[in-house]
């Protein structure tokens, strides 16, 4: 693979990610004046809205948040926020492992550096396009930049204007997402070895969903499926 | 009320830990073989965590999000393009609702 070697114009690529990223930019624009409606109930000043959409900037860990904040400072429960926190956002180990042919190995720490403006919307448009054989870091951090602007922004947003905003599934913006990640699943079928890895992968979110609460799906559902596709290689390698 | 220590430590603490493990997933894979095993592993991880976001929010138990997947595929098959099979999901999910809380 060479990917990250391949000599391209960083502006080009970057533009090139924030367009990418459009479709799913609509969905994350939604959920975050959702969520800055939701976060001005729980008590959160502006200035904590600002704060954790710019340091933490993780939607599903900030949506966790707001069961456990509470309005008086004293009472704040602030083990299990950073527990939380940890846990809902594992599955971002699995997420920029993936990210690993974007860097060459001498370029490891300054990676792990710029690993903080993925999210799961970026990352998805950007193993899609690596999946074509193309993707780059100006890529990725065009599509990164481009949602962390629109996830501060409508966060901000959402706090100031209150509760004037609609649920998303009124008009059924919160399929946006699960719309651009299945189109983006489908190009990315390479053949039959696909077929073992997303089967055990959907069979197994769905019945994790079910029976567990949060985003251990995400988790559970990608290890299993990967590692049922990396068997189902070995196995057809040696026969 | 600005803020408080409290909270700030909250904030500082999810923030700490978060890019913990967005970093620790890139640092970790860069310890792993790049052929073999792990490698065939690393490989399949994009399609089975897509599946796994995808899954559950299609299989809600009602139609509507059925047909809404049905109309996203077809329409990214048939143009292979995010946007409109984006815009497809979501105008089916929208009017599936309407049709089926009617």
């Amino acid at each position: 693979m060479s990917i990250a070697t391949t000599p391209y114009r960083f502006s080009d690529q970057f533009y090139a990610g924030a367009r990418a990223c459009i479709p799913v930019v609509i969905s994350v624009a939604a959920y975050g004046v959702v969520w800055g409606v939701l976060a001005r109930g729980a008590g959160l000043s502006l200035l904590e809205v600002i704060l954790m959409s710019g340091l933490v900037f993780a939607g599903s860990a900030q949506f966790v948040a707001l069961d456990l904040w509470t309005v008086t400072p004293s009472t704040l429960p602030i083990g299990p926020l950073i527990l939380a926190a940890l846990i809902v956002n594992l599955r971002y180990l699995l997420l920029t492992a993936t990210l690993r042919p974007l860097f060459r190995p001498d370029q490891q720490v300054k990676g792990a550096l710029l690993m903080g403006i993925v999210s799961d919307e970026t990352w998805a448009m950007t193993v899609g396009e690596m999946a074509k054989g193309r993707g780059t870091v100006a890529f990725l951090l065009g599509g990164g930049v481009f949602a962390y602007a629109c996830w501060m922004a409508t966060t901000v947003i959402g706090h100031t204007l209150g509760s004037a905003i609609d649920d998303p599934r009124t008009y059924g913006l919160d399929f946006a997402f699960t719309a651009t990640f299945l189109a983006l699943l489908l190009g990315m079928w390479k053949g039959k070895g696909d077929i073992i890895p997303w089967l055990v992968a959907a069979l197994a979110a769905i019945i994790s969903a079910k029976l567990i609460p949060g985003s251990w799906y995400i988790l559970i559902g990608g290890i299993v499926g990967s590692l049922a596709g990396a068997i189902a290689d070995k196995v057809r390698h040696v026969d | 009320m600005w803020t408080s220590p409290e909270a700030l430590i909250a904030i500082l603490g999810m923030a700490l830990v978060t890019f913990a493990v967005k970093a620790g997933g890139l640092l970790l894979a860069n310890r792993l073989p790049r052929h073999g095993f792990a490698a065939a592993w690393l490989k399949h991880i994009p399609g089975a965590v897509l599946a796994s976001l995808v899954a559950p929010a299609i299989v809600t138990g009602s139609p509507a999000e059925l047909i809404a997947a049905a109309a996203t595929a077809l329409v990214f098959v048939a143009t292979r393009s995010l946007l409109p099979a984006m815009a497809a999901g979501v105008l089916a999910v929208y009017l599936a609702r309407l049709w089926l809380a009617a």
